[in-house]
């Protein structure tokens, strides 16, 4: 797929390769630097795959001071930089450029502080999002974001893309669970920004960070929000015959007071892929299901699941289960959780990630029916219902390059479509290259201006990660690549 | 200029803006102006309220989401909400009792400006947290907007959360889109008396660790509790330490058992029921603890872990009366009027324990000379001075409130 343009790499820079690798090996010294092709190989593209392109080199530091370094070199040098986490992104955040160095956290892994009384952790951001939970599970904490790639993700992934997951509906997303950062910035200055206190000093600064998509900074600690693990939890399962019957029942349960900690949402096409991945025992003669979890103790578990077991029945669903014990559970998590994964084992797809009012909620899913039957392409829906973030997965065929170029297509129209619902190209995954010529169909010039001006605050020459986010003209910084349409018609 | 200019739709706001930056005219922005008593006095002859944009303007029971004008007065949005079972969860406060202000007059608008959130913050988290989406002028005099109507999105950068706490320095919001959340069907409130403050923080942080999803966890020292009218616990000499739990009836129930079970070492505690809750945490979203007087106020942000040290450090230095919030993250400190406010030693008492302190009642004369928002380290007072020169370039809007040279 060529669909999406990336700038033009400075060949000055690229011819530098060999001089520029040997000054990173002074800086870091040989066992943090990836130089050669193979190793690079590991890194020319992220989960969104269909793009890929060999870094400049790679730097993996082990402490902010290594990044710092580097960042002042790339700075002083004019060379980009490609911030990376685990390269989990579903948006192409961590791309890289072939004139740029990749910065991987992934070695800056430690839990340096953990408090229960004042309920923090301080991290490193290269550490994995479960690795969070894990570390402070035995104390009976958990972080409470929860991307499906939570096994691999980084927090700084999810700090640059301010992740969300199934359970933010009743926790948040990263935004509202990190108390502070400690960041570098591209001229290598290490700034720090809130702390264990639960709100920063000054300008939300933090607000930009979380969510800037690694082009404000590079994040090397935090300090996260921990929170008591609940004293149990379980979903129940709700088919329902139409789509439309099941967003009236999510709009009712919202509706009548409780704010469960899950409402998902999958249609047929995918419970039949997770349930053949999984054996959940989701019900296979539904149209939509939705997988609605509660917490607290037994008692209260029981008695709100029996509530909203109350407001579905008044719907006349065609299938509701309990979920009868913690293995259960388990299982039907592991499916919702999978479901990219399994729908993955069987064909290409693009996830989409736009997110609508739920009120549009049954309009919104018959028009993304309409709009990829037009492209003669396969759609499953599995997602957030509780927040209205949809995840539309395009199915196709990426050795087809026209089926992969009509499922881009097929894409774009999809996320308009969520933004003249009244929401947004992008709930959880971020921008990257793959929605940034869409940002148009959401912003006005003067809102992109604006959150422009802000890049050029933190990174003057535009160095971090600067093929992303904004659409490639009308940048201060950076013009598009000459064939670029735009310009060749000068 | 001495006409208030009341801007009654953006498009007018621009325009005003937009003479204002021709002619090189500061200007102090206000919603009801109950806050003005707080930052520095701002150095602008005009002054503009958004008072005139007043109106819900969208409200989604269904989705827990309500869009309104800035200058809509939040009394009237919390009978909106509560009209459907539903309130505003971090419950800002008035600071009307605590500046001899007028009291049920703030705007929504200011609530976000301000970042102002109350005791059910500790679990819901800020005003900040449930901001999603604004339209505003900035000070350049264009019409922006930054995030939506939706829960989740990450579309860009998150430019309306950045404005929350600016306190109008950097931009005239317009609308304000936010989160609301179901009214609790009931609520119950353990309160404990004559605790110490290292103890009764120690439980706060105790409780706040507990599943049971505590709402609220305040302590007073006793001259602020003796300022608490609601029965049973009004009036009293001695301090109080309360904790709130709200939820369905039977859970309410099933929790408190459970929580003053975890608790019983720090003693048998008073039970207030719905009625009583409701008053208490009333008084103390209205700062009722500490009420207008000559004392100088100061509001602390500190990990919970080190509050009541640092109370303590200050009562070396002066007589101190302090309520502390947020299980003992927030600290309003109250201390005899004196030339600096006590601003040398608190500072010096935030640095050793981290955080941040902000001057919320002072003299005029003082808060003209203190720093009153927290100094910053100068790799983010940069920043600061850049975000400034981004949404504001020439210094209109409310310069000097935060930051004297900003």
């Amino acid at each position: 797929m060529t669909a999406i343009l990336l700038p033009e790499p400075e060949s000055a820079v690229v011819a530098r390769r060999e001089a520029i690798v040997k000054d990173l090996v002074a800086i870091l010294g040989h066992a943090s630097v990836i130089g050669d092709e193979d190793g690079r190989l590991a890194y020319e593209t992220d989960a969104f795959t269909a793009y890929r392109c060999m870094p400049l080199a790679v730097v993996l530091p082990d402490t902010t001071e290594g990044v710092a370094q580097v960042l002042a070199y790339c700075h002083r040098n004019g060379i980009k930089v490609i911030p990376r986490g685990a390269g989990t992104s579903l948006c192409g955040g961590a791309l890289p450029a072939e004139d740029a160095i990749v910065i991987g956290v992934s070695r800056m892994n430690k839990v340096l502080e953990v408090d229960t009384s004042a309920r923090f952790a301080r991290v490193e951001t290269g550490i994995t999002n479960l690795a969070i939970s894990a570390a402070v599970g035995p104390a009976g904490f958990f972080y409470a974001p929860d991307p499906s790639s939570q096994l691999a993700c980084t927090l700084a992934g999810n700090i640059a893309m301010n992740s969300g997951g199934a359970h933010c509906l009743k926790y948040g997303v990263t935004t509202n669970n990190v108390l502070g950062v400690k960041m570098v910035t591209i001229d290598g200055t290490v700034i720090e920004i809130g702390g264990a206190h639960l709100d920063a000093d000054g300008y939300d600064i933090m607000a930009l960070i979380v969510g800037s998509e690694g082009q404000l900074g590079i994040v090397t600690e935090a300090t996260v929000r921990i929170l008591p693990l609940a004293e149990g939890a379980r979903p129940m399962l709700i088919g329902f015959e139409s789509t439309a019957k099941a967003s009236i029942c999510v709009s009712r349960i919202i509706a009548s007071g409780i704010v469960p900690v899950a409402i998902e949402f999958m249609d047929r096409p995918a419970i039949e892929v997770c349930e053949a991945f999984a054996k959940a025992g989701y019900p296979l003669d539904v149209d939509a299901l939705l997988i609605v979890e509660v917490e607290g103790s037994e008692e209260e578990i029981a008695d709100r699941l029996g509530y909203i077991a109350g407001i579905a029945q008044e719907l006349g669903p065609s299938s509701l289960v309990i979920s009868a014990d913690d293995a259960q559970s388990a299982k039907i998590w592991k499916g919702r959780k999978s479901a990219f994964g399994a729908i993955g084992r069987k064909a290409d797809y693009l996830c989409m990630d736009g997110t609508i009012p739920l009120s549009q909620l049954t309009y919104v899913l018959e028009e993304i029916s309409n709009i990829c039957k037009r492209y003669g392409l396969g759609v499953a829906n599995v997602f957030h219902a509780g927040d209205g973030n949809l995840h539309p997965l395009i199915m196709y065929d990426a050795n087809d390059a026209r089926q992969a170029e009509r499922a881009e297509q097929a894409g774009a129209d999809v996320l308009r479509l969520c933004v003249a619902a009244g929401g947004c190209l992008t709930g959880e995954h971020g921008v990257g290259i793959e929605k940034r010529d869409l940002m148009r169909v959401q912003f006005s010039d003067v809102d992109l201006a604006q959150q422009m001006r802000i890049k050029t605050l933190f990174d003057p020459q535009w160095l971090l990660n600067p093929a992303k986010v904004f659409p490639l003209d009308g940048r201060p910084v950076l013009a598009p690549r000459a064939s670029d349409p735009a310009i060749a018609a000068e | 200029m001495t006409d208030i200019l009341r801007p009654a739709a953006d498009w007018e706001l621009k325009s005003m803006l937009a003479q204002l930056g021709a002619q090189n005219m500061a200007v102090e922005i206000v919603g009801a102006g109950s806050k003005r008593g707080i930052g520095h006095p701002v150095q602008a002859a005009g002054l503009l309220t958004t008072a005139s944009l007043r109106g819900i303007t969208l409200y989604e029971p269904t989705e827990l989401v309500m869009s309104a004008r800035a200058g809509t007065p939040v009394s009237q949005i919390e009978v909106e909400l509560a009209s459907r079972g539903q309130m505003l969860p971090f419950e800002p406060l008035d600071y009307g009792v605590a500046l001899a202000a007028p009291q049920g007059m703030q705007t929504i608008g200011a609530v976000f400006a301000t970042n102002n959130s109350g005791s059910r913050r500790i679990s819901v988290g800020s005003a900040r947290d449930h901001l999603i989406g604004l339209r505003g002028v900035n000070g350049r005099a264009e019409i922006f907007k930054s995030g939506g109507r939706v829960m989740k999105n990450v579309t860009g950068y998150d430019v309306a959360r950045a404005l929350t706490g600016s306190w109008g320095t950097l931009a005239v919001m317009t609308e304000v889109t936010f989160k609301v959340a179901p009214l609790p069907d009931d609520i119950a409130t353990l309160v404990y008396t004559g605790l110490p403050e290292d103890l009764a923080v120690e439980m706060m942080s105790l409780a706040m660790g507990t599943p049971y999803e505590v709402s609220g966890t305040v302590h007073l020292t006793p001259k602020h509790a003796a300022r608490i009218a609601t029965a049973p616990i009004g009036g009293r000499a001695t301090s109080i330490t309360a904790l709130r739990i709200e939820n369905f009836m039977k859970s309410v129930r099933y929790r408190k058992g459970r929580l003053m079970e975890a608790l019983k070492a720090y003693g048998q505690p008073m039970e207030l029921d719905l009625e009583a809750s409701l008053g208490f945490w009333g008084e103390m979203r209205r700062l009722v603890p500490v009420t207008f007087s000559d004392d100088i106020l100061w509001r602390v942000s500190t990990s919970p872990r080190k509050a009541a040290e640092l109370v303590a450090t200050l009562r070396r230095h002066m007589p101190v009366e302090a309520t502390y919030d947020w299980s003992g993250g927030l600290v309003w400190i109250e201390i005899p009027d004196c030339a600096d406010a006590g601003a040398a030693d608190i500072r010096r008492a935030v640095a050793i324990a981290g955080g941040h302190a902000t001057l919320i009642r002072a003299r005029e004369a003082v808060r003209r000379e203190v720093e009153v928002f927290q100094p910053q380290a100068p790799a983010l007072e940069k920043l600061s001075r850049g975000l400034k020169e981004v949404f504001d370039p020439q210094g209109l809007l409310n310069p000097g409130r935060m930051y004297q040279t900003m």
